[in-house]
């Protein structure tokens, strides 16, 4: 397969872009399944608009797929595309900006008609003249070819031309030499109930690599090979961080021993863990879609009540709509998981694009003192663990727990190395089952709101003979659980509830240094999805010599016990964070620490370069760019020197 | 209502030993009495009782009654209930919500449980306005209530919780009031229906919306004006001397004359509680011209929500064995083998 133009990458970073009814989203996963396959490491972005079918052609209306692969840890979607595939002249000049100087741009000319030059605002056609003169660009009519190769299915042009994605992918797949036979068994499955279809997809994509294999003889299409990365041995699949979760959930549920009850409500980009666990049914996980996002949280602290594991799922504008019930599982006492997938806010804000502005709503956001742990997945496949540790904290401390993830995890992929469920520490869920004190008397009494050595209430199922007792959103007097408004009582009742929390950090591991060592000249501390761009920024600095070392949270609620000791043996702390410094400010605000915002809220994760850069600043070092380092750097992708160092 | 097994009680069981603190004289009082005194005859187990209530006056209900309790907040009490019955369908679950509660902030999820048919009893005391908040009209207050809120009187126009039940798809609809001695009848049958049962419950608020229902619910001297139903019976009331027959030509009821009891010759109708069309007629006829309807208006079960999850969930973990590990590696997967390096 491999010619004498093959070359080797370590890395190769690939963009699919095109209208939003071309299909971008299922070639790019297809692709990645082909490249998991492969044995490569990889994340995906997906980044598509939040209409659903938005007017054809317009800029607007452009939906990508960006895929990094390599022969090594891939712990980002990537910066800049080595390659992007345009399929018609909005898909160009929306990512054409993000291209790396040198990349290769694959067009699609049958697209690039008067008509959608327009629509993309293009005064002539970009593919003739030199305004593309810093790529090489491979432009040829996918339109036409892939018409030629589905003539034989006797397709109507409308129908023959939704195979170009097909095409477009076969093409890909020849460049990375990825196995076709995968989608060719994906395709045949998806059009089982229509098998001319399922041909003429194939056909297409066939045709796609051939075209490869052919074109190569002159111009700039070459076979790049990526070797499959060393990774541990073992069972792996893709995993997108709404299954991670949900599977997560499921296990989490087992592990505590309990049914699950998920209350949900559709919402992007939530709705997927929704999807998912509707038609787990037979792992006693019950869904119910209710009829609005407080519907959602009520029924399922009404489950949790019952004696199942209540869960329910959202995303920002959501979330705020649940709040006054999060209040009422935090007064109760009683179990329940949030999962929060943000989004760019505030408001109906960027509905499918990434954002980490809700920490302080969930850390915060509630009336009165409600205090609440808070869990934030770092990666897809972290998601999982997170899920399994939100469930833990619920059932053995009473409390509702938020888990937050954002857009950018719950639609990215990657690979997964399949865990064990028996590698898990099951943390059954007890009930109590008679009276659990005695009065001055010496009779058997029931304290429903006793407490045990965690701060913990005992769980009563209504049903339990004997135990009949009532709760509600009103101070409950210690013990008893009694209406009692009293200053004393709810002084105490206020710090129990405060204590017990807090407490959580007990339970959980100590802070550790992902990167780097426990003490220096800077660290950069991040939390949830932005520990990839980290990971790897803080990675290259330290390769060229700096000090700098990695710190990622992941219970952002309460804290790791030593993560204020921790911080104080650096002389710097940087906080990058896809919103404007809400952690820096929790972490000011808990250690009296100088931490230093790096923000970036333009609803694209972040860059791996701008942190190198942000990085050098902080160090007093030159930016890699400006001594003529390896990285490419995109200044449209730089976050704002306000936004830095406000 | 649930299967369950007899347990004998007395209405002295069902009395927690919390002081209920509603005003004195509220219309409350007589309803508690009145569930407490319905329990032991249903043979309710306490155990398995669950009284589920939202926010107001209405919703402190469940501190008084000895049996598991949640009082959660305003206008959702139905979402608690849809989780504790999807949770647990053998629970035998009230609901206990008020006019505001119900039909303003919890209107939405008063809609739903509804139209899902949750087996649950939903007792409405409407007394047409806030009283917890001090006196505000409420979405049932008259028009020209004078309020707080509304000190020219209101102007809104008040909606019709029974008109509001049907239409969102109830299948038992029942109308009764505080004091009155009937009653525990009503509750008999509401628990009796699997599904949804909507009851309506009048109740006087002494203290900001006085005897705003004397006109039929004053404890005496207003029985002429009550026309309580009965299913398979003549729609009868004030002794018998007067019923409702068909107005076929304006396609509604019309009140007749009896005259010697021969309700048949004047047309009389007989009470039919699946009749829907009905229904709708009783539940919206104007007070005045007419009696107020009371009583069981219309009783036609469907299968509940719960019943029919609960079977497809046990279908479900019938048909499929559930193997995490198997979950856990569905799809694509491929195997790595050899030793594994360090990535960084």
């Amino acid at each position: 397969m491999a010619s004498d133009k093959t070359t080797a990458a370590e890395a190769v970073v690939v963009r699919f872009a095109g209208d939003s009814g071309d299909g971008m989203q299922l070639t790019g996963g297809q692709f990645t399944l082909s490249t998991a396959l492969a044995g490569n490491d990889l994340a995906t972005f997906p980044d598509f608009p939040a209409e659903i079918r938005a007017p054809q052609g317009t800029l607007f209306g452009v939906s990508a797929f960006q895929i990094n692969f390599g022969s090594t840890a891939i712990e980002t979607a990537g910066d800049a595309p080595d390659v992007l595939v345009a399929m018609n002249p909005a898909a160009l000049k929306v990512n054409l900006a993000a291209l790396k100087p040198g990349g290769l741009i694959i067009a699609d000319t049958g697209e690039f008609t008067k008509r959608n030059l327009d629509k993309a605002k293009y005064d002539a056609n970009p593919l003739e003249g030199d305004g593309l003169a810093k790529w090489d660009v491979l432009a040829f009519d996918i339109s036409e070819l892939t018409l030629e190769a589905v003539k034989p299915f006797g397709l109507g042009k409308k129908e023959a031309l939704r195979c170009k994605n097909m095409w477009t992918l076969g093409l890909a797949l020849w460049m990375f030499d990825r196995p076709r036979e995968p989608i060719h068994d994906w395709l045949k499955q998806k059009f089982a109930k229509a098998p001319e279809l399922a041909e003429a997809n194939i056909a297409a994509l066939d045709a796609g690599h051939a075209y490869g294999e052919t074109a190569e003889i002159s111009g700039p299409l070459k076979q790049v090979h990526v070797d499959p990365v060393a990774s541990e041995p073992g069972l792996y699949r893709t995993i997108t961080g709404a299954e991670s979760i949900s599977l997560g959930l499921v296990a989490g549920a087992q592990l505590a021993e309990l049914p699950m009850f998920f209350g949900g409500y559709p919402i992007t980009p939530a709705s997927a863990i929704l999807h998912h666990l509707a038609r787990l049914k037979e792992f006693d996980v019950q869904t119910f879609q209710a009829e609005d996002e407080i519907a959602a949280i009520c029924s399922a602290i009404g489950a949790s009540y019952a004696g199942q594991l209540g869960v329910t799922s959202s995303s920002g504008p959501g979330i705020a709509l649940k709040g006054e019930a999060m209040g009422l599982a935090i007064m109760t006492e009683l179990p329940l998981v949030i999962v929060n997938s943000q989004r760019g806010g505030p408001s109906t804000g960027l509905p499918t694009k990434t954002e980490q502005s809700d920490l302080y709503q969930a850390i915060y956001g509630r009336n009165g003192d409600a205090p609440m742990p808070v869990i934030a997945a770092r990666s897809p496949a972290d998601a999982f663990e997170c899920a399994i540790e939100a469930c833990r904290i619920a059932v053995e401390y009473m409390t509702p727990v938020m888990l937050l993830t954002d857009g950018y995890i719950a639609n990215a992929a990657e690979p997964w190395k399949v865990p064990n469920p028996a590698d898990y520490k099951p943390f059954p869920a007890k009930f109590l089952t008679e009276k659990n004190a005695k009065n001055a008397d010496d009779e058997d009494e029931l304290l429903p709101f006793a407490r045990d050595e965690k701060g913990a209430r005992p769980w009563i199922k209504p049903g339990t003979p004997g135990l009949m007792h009532r709760i509600g959103g009103i101070e409950k007097a210690q013990g008893t659980g009694h209406i009692d408004y009293s200053p004393a009582n709810h002084q105490a009742m206020t710090d129990a509830r405060k204590a017990k929390v807090d407490g959580i950090a007990n339970s959980i591991p100590d802070q550790d240094v992902c990167l780097g060592n426990e003490s220096g000249k800077l660290v950069l501390v991040g939390w949830g999805s932005t520990y990839g761009p980290i990971h790897q920024a803080v990675r290259r600095s330290r390769k060229r010599g700096l000090d700098v070392s990695h710190v990622h949270v992941r219970n952002v609620w309460p804290l790791p016990k030593n993560l204020g000791e921790l911080l104080k043996g650096f002389d710097k702390v940087l906080v990058p964070e896809m919103n404007t410094g809400q952690f820096k400010t929790v972490l000011r605000d808990q250690y009296l620490v100088d931490a230093q915002p790096l923000t970036k809220t333009s609803g694209q994760p972040f860059a791996i370069a701008e942190l190198e850069d942000a990085i050098c600043d902080a160090l007093g070092e030159p930016r890699p760019s400006q001594i003529g380092g390896e990285v490419e750097v995109n200044e449209t992708q730089l976050p704002s020197p306000e936004a830095a160092n406000p | 209502m649930n299967d369950m097994t007899p347990v004998q009680t007395t209405l002295k069981d069902w009395e927690t030993d919390q002081e209920v603190r509603w005003c004195p004289g509220c219309g409350d009082y007589a309803i508690l009495k009145a569930v407490q005194r319905t329990l032991p005859q249903l043979n309710a187990d306490p155990a398995k009782t669950v009284f589920v209530s939202g926010i107001g006056c209405s919703s402190r209900f469940p501190y008084y009654v000895e049996s598991y309790g949640f009082h959660t907040i305003h206008g959702r009490a139905p979402a608690f209930v849809t989780g504790i019955k999807l949770a647990n369908p053998e629970l035998d679950v009230w609901m206990v919500t008020g006019d505001g509660d119900g039909m303003s902030i919890g209107g939405n999820h008063t809609m739903h449980i509804l139209r899902r048919n949750i087996d649950v009893q939903i007792l409405l005391f409407n007394n047409e306005i806030y009283g917890l908040t001090k006196g505000q009209y409420s979405p049932t207050s008259r028009q020209g209530t004078k309020s707080p809120s509304a000190p020219g009187g209101s102007i809104d126009r008040p909606a019709q919780p029974c008109a509001f039940a049907l239409g969102s798809g109830a299948r038992f609809v029942a109308r009764g009031f505080d004091v009155s001695k009937n009653l525990p009848e009503v509750l008999k049958a509401a628990h009796a229906h699997k599904g949804a049962a909507f009851v309506e419950i009048f109740q006087n608020c002494i203290v900001y919306n006085k005897d705003v229902f004397n006109d039929f619910a004053a404890p005496k001297g207003a029985e002429d004006q009550q026309l309580w139903l009965e299913d398979g019976q003549p729609m009868l009331f004030a002794k018998g001397t007067k019923g409702l027959a068909r107005d076929v030509e304006n396609m509604t009821l019309k009140v007749v004359d009896v005259v010697d009891g021969d309700w048949e010759g004047a047309g009389v109708m007989v009470h039919d509680v699946k009749n829907r069309t009905l229904a709708h007629m009783l539940v919206e006829l104007p007070f005045g011209p007419f009696p107020m309807a009371l009583g069981v208006i219309y009783d036609d079960p469907r299968p509940a929500y719960d019943a029919v999850v609960a079977e497809e969930m046990s279908k479900a973990r019938s048909a499929k064995a559930s193997n995490l590990g198997a979950l856990l590696s569905k799809g694509q997967t491929w195997t790595v083998d050899g030793t594994a390096q360090d990535p960084i």
